[in-house]
């Protein structure tokens, strides 16, 4: 490996402890960032020369505190803050405490800490996942923009925004509580989530672009799961990540169009991160303490053990989005559930569950997707042509209303077909 | 003799690879391990899968199970080879061509006790 590779995987790896190390000294996200960025600078010019430090975070971190205490006294130079009495104790106080400070004991809280003010909950969504990537990640701001199809200055926007926020919410420094962090753990999750699915709801054409933020959520599921190693729902969260990232390399076709489970070529998924996915349910299942993530990945997981569509347990599959629809009802679950029913009792009993659905999903392209496929399944193609349209006039990406005018299609050909036939 | 290279390194670092890292790293290791497959030195390889999917027994009685690994260490077990040398001096060879082919880290050179080569795994 290259001196520079080398050097921007220690550099990435050490940032979450570093940034959150620095953040703890100086209390300002910008701050910290900027001493991570100056810290990173001096390492690039020192550790080809001499030599990789034995453990690069604490390296950053001493280097990242000194220049950022340089630059504060340089600074307080020029301007002669009439306060700077008061800035003159922290900085002492900072000082000494370093040497309990590097052991690694604060590994853990301060990593805690950067997760949490990423999703304190006054930022909405899209500023805590911008947030997250850029502060946590080290995403560049032309990376994130590029992941979610903006332009640089409206995501350079939407990150100072989101620091605006924390400085005005006065986000505490302190390690939380052993309640709070339960708490804002699920929260943290939830932003991982988030994340993975920008990256996995990508169409074709762009999967190449917002692919790595899938990457990126695993990697930080990784995280949060080495600071939580016996939570069954951070386990059932990175195995969901990775279930479904396993099959990544066969969802897209040459022309970047999505291919359905069921017309995968199974021998693309990736079988080292279902091999670990299903480790991870192992161990989730081991503590009898079912969530919502836990029971997504065993759905997930129940995909990637078929070698073949008609080898799926759906009968399992139904039971557990049953389970699911009892843990977090919402119409999108039993919609999915639906789908699972259509294999086990037939198009007829999947029609008669999503029926009722119709108001609330008034507007999902999914429903009429779904709708259209059992009614064209029980042949009432008219009724199926006219979900199908409802389908395509809602659809998000041009993927989706490709896959949709692919049955559209079919229904036609059939048309034909019997016209010909009589 | 036999001897076990164990391979110690961190973590995060080897997940911070991108994909084109990981497989140029892997691809300089099979360049070493196919020089031993064929002077015929070569045992069993493994890599690891990350230590989050690391589940620990600890025999006390009744034994307890643990998630996570057995130590929490900075640098952590990724994997192993078992190779036969005829002393230390070839083992290390060994290791510095493997190190040569993945730097960082630390391998741990074991002579290998009672070795049972075990059937094919399916």
């Amino acid at each position: 490996m290259t001196d520079a590779a080398w050097i921007d995987a220690a550099l990435t790896s050490a940032r979450p402890q570093a940034v959150g190390a620095l953040l703890r000294y100086f209390r300002d996200l910008d701050t910290a960032e900027e001493a991570f960025q100056n810290a990173s600078l001096r390492a690039l010019k020192s550790w080809p020369q001499n030599g990789p430090p034995r453990d690069p975070a604490a390296w950053l971190i001493m280097v990242g505190r000194n220049a950022a205490i340089d630059e504060v006294r340089r600074r307080r130079k020029q301007e002669a803050l009439p306060n700077d009495d008061q800035a003159i104790s922290d900085l002492d106080d900072a000082e000494e405490e370093i040497a309990e400070r590097l052991d690694g004991s604060h590994y853990r809280d301060d990593i805690l800490r950067l997760l949490f003010i990423c999703c304190h909950p006054e930022l909405p969504a899209t500023q805590q996942i911008a947030l997250a990537l850029r502060i946590v990640s080290g995403l560049s701001v032309k990376q994130i923009a590029r992941a979610f199809l903006v332009s640089e200055a409206a995501m350079e926007q939407r990150i100072t925004r989101a620091k605006a926020r924390v400085a005005e919410a006065n986000v505490p420094f302190e390690a939380p509580g052993a309640v709070e962090r339960s708490q804002r753990l699920a929260s943290v999750a939830a932003m991982v989530y988030l994340i993975f699915n920008e990256g996995y709801s990508a169409s074709g054409d762009t999967a190449d672009i917002r692919m790595p933020l899938s990457e990126e959520a695993i990697r930080l599921s990784r995280l949060l799961l080495r600071l939580f190693p016996a939570e069954p729902e951070i386990m059932g969260l990175m195995a969901l990540l990775l279930l479904q990232h396993a099959r990544a390399p066969a969802r897209f076709d040459a022309e970047g169009s999505l291919v359905l489970l069921e017309d995968q070529d199974r021998s693309l998924w990736n079988k080292t991160m279902i091999a670990e996915g299903l480790a991870l349910i192992d161990k989730a299942m081991r503590h009898r303490a079912s969530g919502p993530y836990q029971i997504q990945a065993a759905i997930a997981a129940l995909h990637c053990r078929a070698e073949k569509p008609d080898e799926t347990d759906w009968t399992q599959i139904d039971l557990l989005y049953g389970a699911l629809e009892l843990m977090q009802p919402s119409p999108v679950i039993t919609l999915n559930r639906a789908v699972a029913v259509s294999k086990v009792r037939g198009a007829e009993a999947a029609l008669a569950m999503i029926e009722p659905l119709e108001v609330r999903l008034s507007n999902y392209f999914h429903f009429f997707g779904v709708r259209g496929a059992f009614l064209m399944q029980l042949g009432r193609n008219d009724e199926a042509r006219t979900a199908f349209d409802r389908a395509i006039a809602l659809a998000n990406t041009s993927a989706e209303a490709a896959h949709i005018r692919m049955h559209l299609d079919r229904l036609m050909r059939d048309a034909a077909a019997d016209k010909a036939e009589k | 003799m036999l001897y076990a290279i164990l391979c110690y390194h961190d973590e995060d670092f080897v997940g911070s690879w991108s994909k084109e890292q990981d497989a140029a790293v892997m691809k300089k290791l099979a360049v070493v391990q196919e020089n031993l497959t064929k002077q015929g030195r070569l045992g069993p390889v493994a890599r690891l899968l990350p230590t989050t999917a690391a589940t620990t027994l600890r025999k006390e009685n009744p034994p307890v199970v643990l998630d996570g690994p057995y130590a929490e260490t900075k640098e952590q077990l990724l994997g192993f080879y078992v190779v036969d040398c005829k002393n230390l001096d070839e083992a290390l060879d060994v290791a510095r061509d493997l190190g040569a082919a993945n730097p960082g880290g630390a391998y741990e050179i074991r002579p290998v006790g009672l070795f049972v080569p075990g059937g094919a795994v399916k």
